[in-house]
């Protein structure tokens, strides 16, 4: 196989069979949206590191998803984002934390990578990295929603940390634990083999102000090298502990795994049942997308014609 | 083998005109640290509390890069961060942008063990030590005058220094005419941080490390470098403890600390074997070293830097303090 790949996550996590319409179909769309932009992009020639931030700006445009626009709120009602971004010829990244009024995180994780001499820049001083730079900001209040006030709010009443999708009801959850995970998340690759990977989010509902997740952290949230491109979702603490997104290449490196072997023991291995999922592409054009939650919001599409946007198991 | 090993370091990267009285005053303070964990380990102390035990004493002396003596941001403040890690359950803690925490390693246990996340960072961090009662002090107690002495060099030089201990006219020099490679537009050899480590594998065979620094003099606000990142600075499984130092963004690129026990665990290789590994095929143009114990109670140390500040101990009495090859 070989050709130009592409895939893209919105989260994963108890996405219930019963999700209404009136939330399946929007992110269905958003899904198909970013998908053909992404497959667009690629056909007329984009780098993939340039795929991978346009598709994951769209993604943080769209309200629905757990990143820029829609991102959760901190315990103290703000929000704080992070995203990172990964070129696998370089292996050059960049990554930010923290930040409040940055309308595409993703976009200022490309510019720490390309016009700082560091990897990762994070709060105050990301945030006047951004205004110097002439990166959009806008006022905070843009990212606060009521439907995700109305989350925090039931997160407060249940003394939890909560992920976004759960639709905000007076019903006691069911599960006391965390239990939907939201991040965005694209990786794609060119006819030429050239990957990249980007993701970003918003963080849990009700985190504690300061909590960095696996986003931002190269080798848990994100990684590429020149075998590969990965973006985890899910929840975080454990991504962190099984680098999920590393362990991917590592495996096809050290045990000369294919791209869906290694992706499918490091999901099934690696993280414990119900905490992760990722979408990879490999440098010859496959493309995987397991997970071990309920759901996962995903999209793919290779050059041979092959494409995909679902959020459950194909079963 | 068998039994416990420890190791601890000080930073990769020295500078070869290293006055002999600092090279003499780092090996006191590592052998020192050493002994404290040597005398914790043979009380049966587990791997995880000599780890944060050994790293708080290197925090407390202004020797090394981390804690009080810590590197000034460009703003000639300090902004600290460490991480710790527990191989038996991969359990982890980070913290980063601390500026009022005396033991930085020791918050980044707190959030390890008593809170549901395993990263804080900046004001967030700052207020869970308070609301935890670790101990506090001013910022100015980090900032010591060999150290606004590097920054106000740093900035005059227009980049970001590496802390070499020596007198300022020496480092300039150094930098100058021993550093021709530039890595991101800057001398390659500015990258070189003292941040400190240590490793520990106790009798039971648990692995566990840490990680703790005041990052890259004249450093941007803001910067997280490879120390707090788990994965990258540091690392533990139930194979090893590895935590390394040098090149922050090398070692993020590299994932350095995760990979020699990816190498062990995926390809087979033993402790000695999987530090020689990472070290030669895993860094690019990037200059680092690491420390790492296995649990089997080995201990390695590796690095492609010029020289680093390091010492280790093992069960049947072997135990060394180093600087160069």
């Amino acid at each position: 196989m070989v050709g130009w790949a592409i895939a893209l996550h919105g989260g994963a996590g108890d996405i219930p069979i019963d999700l209404p319409d009136e939330r399946r179909i929007p992110r269905e769309s958003a899904l198909r949206h970013c998908l053909d932009l992404g497959i667009s992009a690629l056909k007329s020639g984009k780098p993939p590191l340039d795929v991978a931030e346009l598709v994951v700006r769209e993604l943080e445009n769209h309200p629905d998803f757990n990143a820029g626009k829609g991102s959760v709120l901190t315990a103290q009602g703000t929000v704080e984002m992070e995203a990172s971004i990964m070129d696998g010829k370089t292996k050059r990244c960049g990554a930010v934390s923290g930040l409040t009024t940055v309308v595409n995180p993703i976009s200022l994780a490309r510019l720490v990578m390309e016009k700082t001499p560091h990897i990762y820049l994070a709060f105050d001083a990301a945030e006047a990295f951004a205004r110097a730079h002439g990166v959009e900001t806008v006022d905070s209040s843009h990212f606060i929603t009521p439907e995700n006030i109305a989350r925090l709010k039931q997160a407060k009443e249940f003394n939890r940390v909560q992920l976004d999708y759960t639709v905000p009801s007076p019903k006691v959850p069911d599960n006391c634990g965390d239990s939907q995970i939201g991040t965005v998340g694209c990786v794609a690759v060119d006819s030429a083999g050239n990957l990249a990977s980007a993701t970003s989010t918003g963080g849990y509902v009700n985190k504690m102000v300061g909590r960095i997740g696996d986003t931002p952290v190269i080798g848990a949230g994100t990684y590429a090298n020149h075998l590969c491109a990965i973006s985890a979702t899910g929840k975080g603490e454990d991504i962190i502990r099984g680098t999920v997104a590393r362990d991917v290449a590592a495996l096809m490196e050290y045990k000369g795994l294919s791209l869906t072997e290694a992706a499918a023991y490091v999901v099934d291995q690696s993280v414990p049942r119900g905490s992760c999922g990722l979408v990879a592409v490999s440098a010859n054009g496959e493309v995987t997308m397991p997970f071990n939650t309920t759901g996962m919001f995903r999209a793919c599409a290779s050059e041979d014609g092959y494409s995909e946007i679902a959020i459950w198991p194909n079963n | 083998m068998g039994g416990w090993a420890i190791a601890v370091h000080g930073g990769a990267g020295i500078d070869p005109n290293l006055p002999a009285e600092r090279q003499e005053e780092a090996k006191q303070l590592l052998t020192r640290c050493l002994n404290l964990g040597i005398i914790a380990l043979r009380s049966n102390v587990s791997a995880i509390d000599v780890v944060e035990l050994v790293i708080r004493e290197l925090e407390t002396d202004p020797l090394f890069n981390s804690g009080r003596g810590s590197a000034l941001t460009e703003k000639g403040t300090v902004e600290m961060e460490a991480s710790i890690m527990d191989g038996t359950k991969r359990r982890c803690g980070a913290v980063s942008g601390i500026t009022t925490v005396k033991n930085p390693i020791s918050l980044a246990r707190l959030v390890m063990d008593k809170s549901p996340h395993s990263y804080l960072a900046f004001s967030g961090a700052e207020d869970f030590a308070r609301k935890q009662g670790v101990e506090i002090v001013d910022n100015e107690y980090f900032v010591t005058d060999d150290n606004v002495g590097m920054l106000k060099l740093a900035k005059e030089a227009n980049s970001i220094l590496f802390d070499y201990r020596i007198p300022p006219m020496g480092c300039a020099g150094a930098a100058a005419t021993d550093s021709p490679i530039q890595m991101n537009g800057l001398p390659i050899s500015i990258y070189a941080p003292e941040t400190v480590g240590c490793v520990v594998v106790d009798g039971k065979g648990h692995c566990a490390a840490g990680t703790s620094t005041g990052g890259l003099m004249n450093k941007m606000m803001g910067r997280i470098g490879d120390s707090p990142l788990i994965g990258a600075g540091t690392y533990a499984s139930e194979f090893c403890g590895v935590s390394c130092t040098g090149e922050g963004e090398a070692i993020i690129r590299a994932t350095l600390a995760r990979d020699v026990s990816a190498v062990m665990e995926y390809k087979g290789l033993n402790l000695q074997e999987a530090v020689d590994y990472v070290i030669k095929h895993r860094l690019d143009e990037g200059f680092a070293g690491l420390i790492a114990v296995s649990n089997k109670g080995e201990v390695v140390c590796g690095f492609n830097s010029n020289g680093m500040f390091r010492g280790c101990a093992t069960e049947d009495g072997f135990m060394e303090v180093a600087i160069w090859e």
